[in-house]
């Protein structure tokens, strides 16, 4: 734990990517191997299950620092970080002792499920054996969210350093749902066998956010189609193997059975990347219904009807099982569309159409209609470009509708965590109803640091009521929330939701009288919802 | 019968001896626990504080009209009577001792419980009512030894310096400043100094408190003039145009806050020593308990939780609200002033 704790602080230390990577690079080389795949695991978001509910550890850590459960819980928001407030509030570490990463993780795993005087036993004789930091980075075994302030592809970079690998190749090794507990580091990052790919899909190619497509140049290099507003996904069809991966790294096969069909379709060694979508007469449904389907795991008959799933394919990755990546875009579209052509309409797939332009005047024609057609806004994609891996700047831009924009007032006021603990960042936001004031969203990102200090001071002088993090405040303060999308909601009291709000502008020219109405809102849902 | 002390929206005051201890507005007459803006302010009648203090105060505030008593010194004023005790703040700081007619109560000011090689060491004083402040009263704050957090400081110098890095710390330029001066390994190589920090040294020097050598770091003095350096400023000339001059340095902060990542990285910190000189969640209980008082009021910091968890170990608990930050929390992070 020693030596993952200076990773850690090697690269909590710092800003710059060169200090971290090279941090990283170094621990790749130096630490034990299991650890080091522990270590990749983590990092990619993979962690042991979870032994130990977070009011265990609450309780535990109070009774052991001697203080009253409420006492922890006042100083908890202060520190902002669950893991980080139990190391500080524990004694002194009085067996203090060095095992490997690997050795406390497979102690955890094997806690999940002990009875609870067990697992506590266990705890209590870790945080005994640790000290402050190193017990933070133990806690954070167990709660999750271990973010180290490294991305994916920072992380390969290091890998790469260390083992003299290719890049894009290890990034490709890495997909997949690979369980650190039963993978060795060889077989991980050194083997390069070919039947391991199994049903590992590749990293995604990701785009950026576009604003001015006059950049871009001639519009005869470029390739539009709809952004679709659904769950990227990646088929994949290989010999004794099919799966629908998300972007995110989830193995959603199961929960879109509908797709079951293209194992027999689809030819052996093919792999597509497109976007999963709620479909109903030969079109898109709104994202609202595909919303049904996520996260529901037992798939009833009336949702398969309700909410068919199908698949608008952008780009062939893999066909006869040869990586087609490094092949201009242009190509693989046609390689697709023959491919797709030749399968039954009634295949639960299709590609996802381009759109025929002449001008970039009339592609902005084209995208302001995008809301009629289900989609977020215009993708656009060099039709030279390789199939590239995360985001790469130049080949592939996205260019969303401007969002939605609505102006309310602040309500209630809750602390942030970590980075922003003891701010105000978190606002529940309220519009105008006849005399009343309806609460209707919540958002805590989009404002500066020096706003969110702004805001906190005001808070703490205007606080009217407390109830635990959450202040009440007076309705004074004006802010323009940004959305992506409005859906009916039963669950909310104003009777809609949001999608993706965030604050664009603290309105200080604007008194409360003037914020929207929840009729203005609910005009937007009768249109767009 | 009256309390020995009451609260008003002036600040604390001693209704026998007709004064005020740290007023934030004008009075005619004031008593001053330590020479911290928050607590001694300009405009008042009369001062009265140690004599370890004074210079300082007198440096910040320009001419005052007062008097200078020494540590553990009895002093009548009308029907009361004072001492002062060190708080172990930062020099000269001391507890304010007032007895009444047999009653005696404390004001605390800002203290340290913990001694630190510099300022006169924290002594509890026995009392009926303690007026304690709280800046660190969470049970999450916990210092480690001074000669620990000393040993990381050096070893972080150290090691720049073999770098041929600046090493630029922040530190407030009245008690933190002097405490890590006292405490550095001056033979690691120059100290350069922040004009504040330095008007500051020239002050507690010329009263006879021994400092290493230090320079002031002028408009001529930079990363090529003293490689290795380490440089001690305020916390607000961290990552600014001031520090700019030493080109790849590393900035670091000396404060109890700097026990909280969340602060640390708000800050942009690469090094947080966690280095305060306010008593910590032990040490503020400690200090309770030796002063033998049943009642206690607290004041700046987490006035709150610590008065409700003094009222279950039995103490009758108050709140003072008062409109002193604690050196720390002048600091430009909204958060800690809580």
């Amino acid at each position: 734990m020693i030596r993952f704790f200076a990773l850690f602080d090697a690269l909590d230390r710092t800003t710059r990517t060169t200090a971290k990577v090279a941090a990283l690079a170094d621990y790749f080389r130096d630490a034990a191997e299991e650890d080091r795949v522990w270590t990749i695991a983590l990092l990619s978001g993979r962690r042991p299950k979870r032994a130990v509910n977070s009011t265990e550890l609450r309780t535990w850590a109070a009774e052991v620092a001697g203080i009253p459960l409420w006492l922890f819980e006042e100083a908890y928001p202060v520190v902002g970080d669950l893991a980080e407030t139990i190391s500080l509030v524990l004694p002194p570490a009085a067996r203090r002792e060095d095992r490997p990463l690997a050795a406390w993780i497979t102690d955890l795993i094997a806690l999940t499920g002990q009875p609870a005087d067990i697992r506590r036993a266990a705890i209590l004789d870790a945080w005994d054996r640790l000290d402050t930091g190193e017990r933070f980075l133990y806690n954070k075994l167990i709660t999750g969210g271990f973010r180290m302030g490294v991305s994916q592809g920072l992380m390969v970079r290091a890998l790469s350093q260390a083992t003299g690998v290719e890049e894009t190749e290890l990034a490709h090794r890495l997909m997949g749902d690979w369980q650190p507990r039963n993978t060795s580091w060889d077989s991980l990052i050194r083997s390069n066998d070919p039947a391991a790919a199994g049903a590992r899909p590749y990293p995604f190619a990701l785009a950026s956010p576009l604003d001015d497509p006059e950049a871009l140049g001639s519009v005869a290099d470029w390739q539009a189609e709809w952004k679709w507003d659904g769950i990227r996904g990646q088929i994949i069809r290989r010999a004794g193997a099919f799966a629908l991966w998300s972007r995110g790294e989830e193995l959603i096969t199961d929960r879109f059975p509908e797709f079951a069909t293209l194992a027999d379709f689809l030819p052996e060694g093919t792999v597509i990347d497109g976007e999963v979508l709620a479909w109903g007469d030969a079109r898109p449904l709104p994202f609202a219904s595909l919303q049904k389907r996520i996260g529901r795991l037992n798939v009833t008959k009336a949702l398969l009807k309700d909410a068919p799933a199908h698949l608008l394919a952008y780009d062939l990755l893999e066909q006869d099982g040869q990586d087609l990546r490094a092949l201009p875009l242009s190509d693989r579209r046609a390689r697709l569309e023959a491919m797709l052509a030749a399968l039954p309409a009634a295949a639960p797939i299709g590609t996802s159409p381009t759109i025929a332009f002449s001008d970039w005047a009339g592609l902005a024609a084209i995208r302001a209609k995008a809301r009629e057609e289900q989609a977020e806004g215009l993708m656009l994609k060099r039709l030279s470009s390789s199939y590239h891996i995360g985001r790469k700047r130049g080949d592939w831009w996205k260019w969303k509708l401007d969002p939605f924009t609505v102006e309310c007032v602040m309500l209630y006021a809750q602390s942030g965590s970590g980075r922003r603990a003891n701010l105000f960042t978190d606002f529940t936001f309220a519009v105008r109803d006849g005399d009343a004031l309806v609460p209707f969203t919540k958002a805590y990102s989009g404002l500066t640091d020096a706003e969110f200090n702004e805001i906190t001071r005001w808070v703490r002088r205007h606080t009217l009521e407390k109830f635990g993090p959450v202040r009440r405040v007076p309705p004074e303060l004006v802010f323009e929330i940004a959305f992506e999308g409005i859906q009916a909601s039963t669950r909310h009291k104003s009777g809609i939701a949001l999608r993706f709000p965030r604050m664009v502008r603290w309105r200080r020219d604007k008194p409360a009288e003037e914020i929207d109405t929840l009729d203005s809102l609910k005009e937007l849902l009768a249109m767009h919802g | 019968m009256e309390p020995v002390l009451t609260f008003t929206d002036r600040g604390i005051f001693c209704p026998a001896g007709n004064f005020f201890i740290d007023p934030w507005r004008p009075v005619d007459r004031a008593l001053i626990t330590h020479g911290h803006s928050d607590h001694a302010r300009g405009g008042h009648g009369q001062y009265l504080a140690t004599d370890v203090a004074m210079p300082v105060m007198r440096h910040r505030l320009g001419a005052i009209r007062g008097d200078t008593i020494r540590f553990g010194e009895a002093r009548r004023i009308n029907d009361a009577t004072v001492s002062f005790h060190p708080a172990g703040h930062l020099p000269g700081s001391a507890q304010i001792r007032v007895e009444v007619g047999g009653e005696v109560w404390v004001v605390s000011g800002d203290y340290k419980t913990e001694a630190d090689g510099l300022c006169e060491p924290f002594e509890p004083v026995r009392c009926h009512a303690f007026i304690s402040e709280c800046t660190f009263g969470l049970p999450v704050f916990n210092w480690r030894p001074q000669a620990e957090v000393m040993a990381d400081v050096n070893a972080w110098w150290a090691a720049n310096a073999a770098e041929g890095r600046t090493s630029i710390l922040g530190a407030y330029s009245l008690g933190k400043a002097q405490r890590l001066l006292a405490n550095v390994d001056a033979s690691i190589g120059p100290i350069l100094t922040h004009g504040a920090v330095e008007a500051t040294n020239r002050v507690l020097r010329g009263q006879g408190i021994r400092l290493p050598e230090t320079h002031w770091a002028g408009p001529d003095v930079g990363a090529s003039t003293h490689p290795g350096a380490l440089v001690i400023a305020p916390p607000s000339a961290l990552n600014s145009a001031w520090a700019a001059r030493f080109k790849g340095a590393s900035q670091a902060f000396a404060s109890g806050w700097m026990a909280l990542r969340g602060v640390r990285r708000r800050r942009g910190l690469a090094q947080g020593f966690v280095m305060s000189d306010h008593a910590d969640w032990q040490g503020l209980n400690d200090a309770i308990r030796a002063t033998g008082a049943e009642k206690v009021f607290v004041t700046h910091g987490y006035t709150q939780v610590f008065r409700r968890w003094l009222a279950e170990q039995g103490y009758d608990a108050g709140i003072v609200e008062t409109q002193y930050e604690g050196d720390e929390a002048d600091e430009p992070d909204v958060e800690l002033l809580e």
